[in-house]
């Protein structure tokens, strides 16, 4: 079973710690989420373990050290996916999920009918089929999204990093694309880390949540250890009230100055 | 049905292909003496050694081989050049701006072509070359090493900063030196707004390794080139080396177009243009994008050429003042048109 293991990761810029000393790991077919207020490190933290941002610490995936990868190898085991993609103007989806297989090619080569079947079946996976030949910058906010999840699957790493995948989706979206990368992660096995900023939702389908603060891990569990008003009190500075206590918790806003 | 990778189709080839014979022909047989298409035919092919060519009658052959044919595949070449550079920065930059001189290479060749023109008492014609070629390379190395330790993860952006800067510099430099010899202003002048007035094939000779060695590279590097429309930080989870393969392409594109501009000068509007034009009409995909402003870079430099020694002939037009003549209009024409077929 294939498992990344970070240990100690840190990321520094200007001698100011964004990331301090995270470990975690993840096999398979699991879900973390990385939780925390607006600056908190989540976003750097993916960045950290996409190789696109400069930290410190052991990242391993099984016995094989990460750090000694080039980009090529590393994409063969993580896909990532920014909180914003770049969707080219002027792209076809089926052209734009094919760049996909860009860590499967040499630099020179042309696709091989392979990776022409790859990202067919990954586009009708997604029930995308229709979208195939749309130009990518049409494409509205629920589709954009399936559309850069299939492009990190058609990438065939056992690793996916999701930045705020929900951000900017109205709520019916929202449980289409979650429940979309629940299934895959399941069904194909592959581990998942996706930042939300979301309470309510981070405790719906992932299996764990990290809670992140000034860099800190500060608290690491199920969402019903994790999500507790104490937390959310001291580390969000918010009022809340947590219904519900069958493991999934929601996070209800408390109004704190009264009616007058 | 599923989808496939767009190539480009054999017809476009041949299409392309035959367009490209047929515009050197033509362009070869107009000019202040008009020849017909079948001594040009005969000529190139008696020359080339080719089966069942007569030799042409001896001034018509000398206007062929020796004045017009070396020019025009001098001019097509040029043109190939500097529209595949073009287009290939404007997909390592992701800068719709980005022409072949956007790192200094124009700078760089200007104020070697400057120090060439002022230091000799009459104009030579090996060192101007010489000296251009040296000064274009040497202005994007400069740049790439100044751009290069720009903030990390910006490189593209402080690369591009870097140009403005060094080509700032060194066409300050050049002014300096040119307003020092008055007297050389006319062919300093002349040289910046470009000429493909050739010795023959010598020109040619100079040139081609270095253009076809550079369009070959940047023709084989363009699938790569649609990596980077997501951005560097995307391309490189997606596996791509950026950073290594900017530097490749930056140095093929380097090397062809500072041997481009060491023989015509500068030739403005040409990479810019022509990218643009076939985007427009193909698409954004550099598969196709490259090897199509191969050859229309090198047919539009021919036609602009055609214009330029033709229309107040025995005068010469500068090329240069021809390309953005003829260009922005048609530019323009295309753009307006693609915007009312699409808003249909």
């Amino acid at each position: 079973m294939t498992t990344l293991n970070i240990h100690d990761m840190s990321v520094s810029v200007n001698g100011h710690d964004l990331v301090h000393e995270v470990s975690f790991s993840l096999s398979v077919g699991e879900w973390l989420c990385i939780i925390g207020p607006n600056g908190a490190g989540k976003s750097t933290l993916l960045k950290a373990i996409a190789g696109i941002t400069a930290s410190t610490g052991d990242m391993y995936i099984d016995n094989h050290d990460l750090r000694r990868f080039n980009e090529r190898e590393r994409a063969c085991w993580i896909a990532y996916v920014p909180q914003e993609p770049i969707l080219p103007a002027g792209m076809r989806v089926f052209d734009y999920v094919l760049l996909g297989r860009t860590a499967h090619l040499n630099l020179l080569a042309s696709e091989s009918p392979k990776d022409v079947d790859i990202t067919n079946i990954v586009i009708s996976e997604l029930a995308l089929d229709e979208f195939r030949d749309r130009d990518v910058a049409t494409l509205s906010g629920g589709e954009r999204q399936r559309v850069t999840i299939a492009r990190a699957l058609a990438q065939a790493s056992p690793i996916i990093l999701l930045d705020e995948p929900t951000t900017a989706l109205d709520v019916g979206y929202q449980q289409e694309v979650l429940e979309l990368i629940d299934r895959l992660r399941r069904e194909q096995k592959i581990a998942v880390v996706t930042t939300m900023h979301d309470l309510t939702v981070s405790g719906l389908y992932p299996d764990r949540l990290m809670l992140l603060s000034h860099g800190q891990v500060v608290s690491n569990g199920p969402a019903s250890e994790v999500l507790t008003v104490d937390n959310i009190s001291e580390y969000y500075g918010a009022q809340v009230q947590i219904i519900g206590n069958n493991g999934r918790p929601i996070v209800v806003p408390i109004r704190t100055i009264q009616d007058s | 049905m599923a989808a496939t990778v767009k190539r480009i189709s054999a017809t476009t080839l041949v299409v392309c292909f035959v367009a490209a014979i047929v515009t050197i022909i033509l362009a070869v047989c107009v000019g202040a003496v008009s020849v017909p298409a079948s001594d040009v035919l005969h000529s190139i092919g008696w020359h080339l050694k080719l089966p069942f060519m007569a030799r042409t009658a001896g001034t018509n052959d000398i206007i062929i081989w020796q004045l017009r044919l070396p020019r025009v595949i001098l001019a097509f070449v040029v043109g190939s050049m500097l529209a595949s550079a073009g287009a290939t920065y404007q997909g390592t930059f992701r800068n719709p701006l980005a022409d072949p001189y956007l790192l200094g290479v124009s700078a760089g060749a200007g104020l070697g072509a400057t120090f060439a023109i002022v230091s000799g008492k009459h104009i030579s014609h090996t060192l101007i070359p010489a000296a251009s070629f040296v000064g274009a390379m040497g202005a994007v190395a400069l740049t790439y090493t100044l751009g290069r330790s720009g903030v990390a993860g910006r490189m593209s952006a402080s690369l591009v900063l870097a140009g403005v800067a060094v080509a700032n510099l060194l066409t300050a430099i050049q002014t300096l030196i040119q307003q020092q010899h008055n007297d050389k202003i006319r062919e300093v002048y002349s040289w910046v707004l470009g000429t493909l007035n050739t010795t023959g094939w010598n020109d040619v000779r100079l040139v081609a390794p270095y253009i076809g060695l550079s369009t070959f590279m940047l023709y084989r590097y363009r699938r790569v080139l649609d990596v980077f429309s997501v951005g560097d930080d995307e391309a490189t989870t997606l596996g791509l080396p950026v950073e290594r393969v900017r530097a490749i392409v930056i140095i093929a594109a380097t090397l062809g177009t500072s041997a481009a501009v060491s023989v015509t000068g500068l030739i403005g509007f040409v990479g810019i243009i022509v990218p643009h034009i076939l985007r427009l009409l193909v698409g954004n995909s550099y598969r196709a994008l490259i090897p199509l402003s191969i050859v229309a870079g090198g047919i539009f430099l021919v036609c602009a050429d055609l214009i330029a020694r033709t229309v107040l002939a025995p005068a010469e037009i500068p090329i240069g003042i021809v390309t953005a003549l003829i260009g922005a209009p048609f530019f323009l024409y295309i753009l307006g048109s693609r915007r009312i077929r699409t808003s249909v």
